[in-house]
């Protein structure tokens, strides 16, 4: 009598632990909820908030996400990833808010054989390992979306002035490759400072230059600067800038002399106004009505969307992945990743997702809209 | 360079260079009278611009807790040093003058805010809250190191401007402001557009430097300032406190940072560390004086607001470059030319 009810407790507590873990997929997500990088951490949270409400659980079995703060330190960051694969066996992580710390974090995924999601834009060393992807459009894509319509729209000649600062390269570097393409000529470069208290004279010289447009490589509430100063100097042609600037303070700070400005952007800026054809419009949607449910507030960033586009990603390779292994074994982490880099043509909200273990970024032209600013209202430019 | 542009930018660089003249006379003053390189004063400028345009939203300006937390410190400080000295009569004076002086703007904008106010309205407002800041640090930082030497000083100050741009960050936020202009007419001279704008700005820098000069010439306390500038024992010596006269430099420099702020936030952006910048092209202008001659540091200031619109045409990348690179020969100049520093030989 003893004896079979000593095995009946234990089969019973083997039963109730084993289960839960053996049923759940967990999550680790780790995001900047403090510190410089807390500006976009904290719309990364409420995105991945809103994709756990849109869907919580894969095949039947529920969806368990933990999320640590990393205070915008990428140390950190690679701590919480240890911390959630060795102490919360996460069979997936997603993060961060900053291209560094998300860096650090794939290192530790690759470390410890775990599949990650990036939601910022990092550069990935080629290896033969791989087990992370990255979700956001890369930058050279954001300029050559701009430069395409640009040649669209006719444009030989552009004047470029931005930063003189890593961004203001970057963006000139796009226009110089759409100049390597031979599909304009670049007539002038000229950068100026954030801290900078006009731009008077590199806007005289640009405009001396007369080229067909001019591109703004500034970024945020100083991006206007050049097109006040353009403004005060009479230019009436075409401008055009990068996502940088989708930016509230932009449209305050820049007000008439913005007005105009065609930028490229992910197509969930513009979801309500895209046609119901579009694959971004569904999910967007969906996503903004999540969102308004989850943090009260309505969505109109672009950081929170590729936490949800993080999620539908790893949705739809666990549902493939759960056919083949038990959530919390190694093998199944191994088949999620391989199921991550086999995904194919999965509509989110900034893009169609195309993973191949050869790279860590699945996207393509199409996830990005040109949009133009039209009475202080990003509106989108088929 | 066609001569349009040359003109366009000249105009440009002088407005700039005005800008710079307010601020590198404050830096001259504050030297002058205290020994103090006082690095965080383009930061008052900024703060400046930043609490006018909190005014112009109908918010509450971050400024206010900054100044009751300043306040609140010296005060502290100086009730201890008079416990210390066993000096309870001093106390009322001390609550007076630290606590309840520097609260009057406070509280102002405490009810004042979040109504719609005139334009001069919201800019004496601004200027009267930014004024209690650089005498509160003087008392705080600087008062208990008074007879350090130059170069302690100087430490001290840059490391006060990393903390004065950390507490901005704080209380105005990451994002720029830009304040509605003063006005939106320009005259044509010459053919060329000039807007009323640059006027103004030339027009505070001349007036302001003016005034300032009158108040050395004219007035007992200028003439005491003027006194501590050239001899501080010997102006001790016939009765003239050195703490007041600091003070009244941190206030006279500090009404100059204030309304260059004011001038200035229309033309730019500004944001919380924007007034470091300013602050340093200001400084070569001081430079260019020695530290210690007025008028050739006005020229000085407005020689770096030219070069810098001039430099921005040529090479914008190498703008800083071209206008900080204008120190060298200055200082080889300098050195030549006095021969020996003065200031610490006497001590």
């Amino acid at each position: 009598m003893k004896t079979s009810l000593r095995t009946l407790v234990a089969v019973a507590g083997t039963l109730l632990s084993g289960l839960p873990a053996h049923a759940d997929i967990t999550v680790g997500f780790v995001t900047a909820l403090s510190g410089p990088g807390a500006s976009i951490g904290i719309p990364y949270g409420k995105g991945i908030a809103a994709a756990f409400d849109y869907i919580s659980s894969v095949s039947g079995e529920k969806i368990k996400l933990i999320q640590l703060d990393d205070g915008s330190d990428p140390s950190t960051a690679a701590r919480n990833a240890r911390k959630l694969v060795e102490e919360e066996k996460v069979d997936i992580l997603i993060g961060t808010a900053q291209a560094p710390a998300s860096i650090a974090m794939m290192a530790v995924s690759a470390e410890l054989k775990v599949p990650m999601i990036s939601v910022s834009p990092v550069v990935v060393p080629p290896t033969t390992d791989r087990w992370g992807v990255a979700v956001p459009q890369l930058p050279s894509l954001m300029f050559k979306a701009v430069t395409d319509r640009m040649v669209k729209d006719g444009i030989k000649t552009v004047g470029y002035i931005g930063f003189s600062d890593a961004w203001g390269d970057l963006v000139y570097s796009g226009a110089k490759a759409a100049e390597d393409r031979g599909e304009m000529k670049v007539v002038a470069n000229e950068r100026y400072a954030r801290t900078d208290t006009s731009v008077t004279g590199q806007v005289l010289k640009i405009v001396a230059a007369k080229p067909d447009a001019i591109m703004n490589g500034g970024s945020a509430t100083q991006g206007a600067l050049p097109l006040l100063a353009l403004t005060e100097r009479g230019y009436k042609g075409k401008i055009y800038g990068t996502p940088a600037l989708l930016n509230a303070d932009f449209i305050r700070v820049g007000g008439k002399s913005a007005e105009g400005i065609l930028v490229s952007a992910g197509p969930v800026i513009v979801a309500e106004q895209l046609p119901d054809s579009h694959f971004s419009k569904k999910p967007s949607m969906a996503f903004r009505a999540s969102y308004q449910k989850v943090n009260g507030s309505e969505t109109t960033d672009g950081f929170s969307a590729y936490s949800f586009d993080a999620w539908l990603i790893f949705v739809d390779s666990a549902k493939r992945a759960m056919a083949k292994a038990k959530p919390g074994t190694p093998e199944f982490r191994t088949v999620l990743k391989d199921e991550i880099f086999a995904t194919k043509e999965l509509a989110g909200v900034h893009a169609i997702y195309n993973f191949k273990p050869d790279s860590a970024y699945g996207v393509d032209e199409r996830s990005l809209v040109l949009v133009r600013l039209t009475n202080g209202v990003w509106r989108y430019e088929p | 360079m066609s001569s349009d542009i040359a003109a366009i930018l000249a105009i440009d660089g002088i407005a700039s260079g005005a800008i710079y003249v307010l601020i590198a006379i404050g830096f001259v003053l504050i030297f002058a009278v205290t020994r103090v390189i006082f690095v965080p004063f383009g930061d008052i400028s900024a703060f400046t611009a930043l609490t006018l345009a909190a005014l112009e939203t109908q918010r509450l300006p971050g400024t206010m807790g900054l100044v009751a937390m300043l306040a609140a410190m010296a005060t502290l400080m100086q009730l201890t040093a008079d416990i210390r000295a066993s000096d309870l009569k001093a106390i009322p004076s001390t609550l007076f003058f630290y606590l309840v002086v520097p609260l009057v703007p406070v509280a102002l904008m405490w009810f004042a805010a979040g109504s719609v106010m005139s334009m001069p309205v919201r800019m004496g407002l601004s200027l009267l809250l930014v004024l209690p800041i650089a005498p509160l640090l003087d008392r705080i930082v600087f008062r208990p190191i008074a007879d350090a030497s130059v170069l302690l000083l100087l430490t001290v100050s840059m490391a006060l401007h990393f903390a004065l741009v950390g507490l901005g960050l704080m209380f105005f936020g990451p994002e720029g402001v830009r304040t509605q202009p003063l006005t939106d007419a320009s005259w044509e001279i010459a053919g060329m557009q000039v807007s009323l704008q640059t006027f103004l700005i030339v027009g505070s820098a001349v007036v302001f430097s003016t005034l300032l000069y009158a108040f050395f010439e004219l007035t007992l306390t200028g003439k005491a300032l003027r006194a501590t500038a050239v001899n501080r024992t010997g102006a001790r010596l016939v009765g003239i406190r050195p703490a007041y006269t600091g003070t009244m430099a941190y206030v006279l420099a500090s009404i100059l940072a204030g309304i260059s702020g004011i001038l200035i936030s229309p033309v730019t952006t500004i944001f919380y560390d924007s007034g470091f910048l300013f602050g340093l092209r200001a400084f070569v202008g001081a430079i260019i004086g020695a530290m210690v001659n007025y008028p050739v540091t006005a020229l000085g200031a407005l020689l770096v607001g030219v070069l810098e619109s001039f430099a921005s045409f040529w090479s914008s990348a190498f703008k800083e470059v071209i206008v900080f690179s204008l120190l060298l020969p200055v200082l080889l100049w300098r050195s030549l030319s006095v021969g020996e520093v003065e200031d610490e030989a006497e001590e």
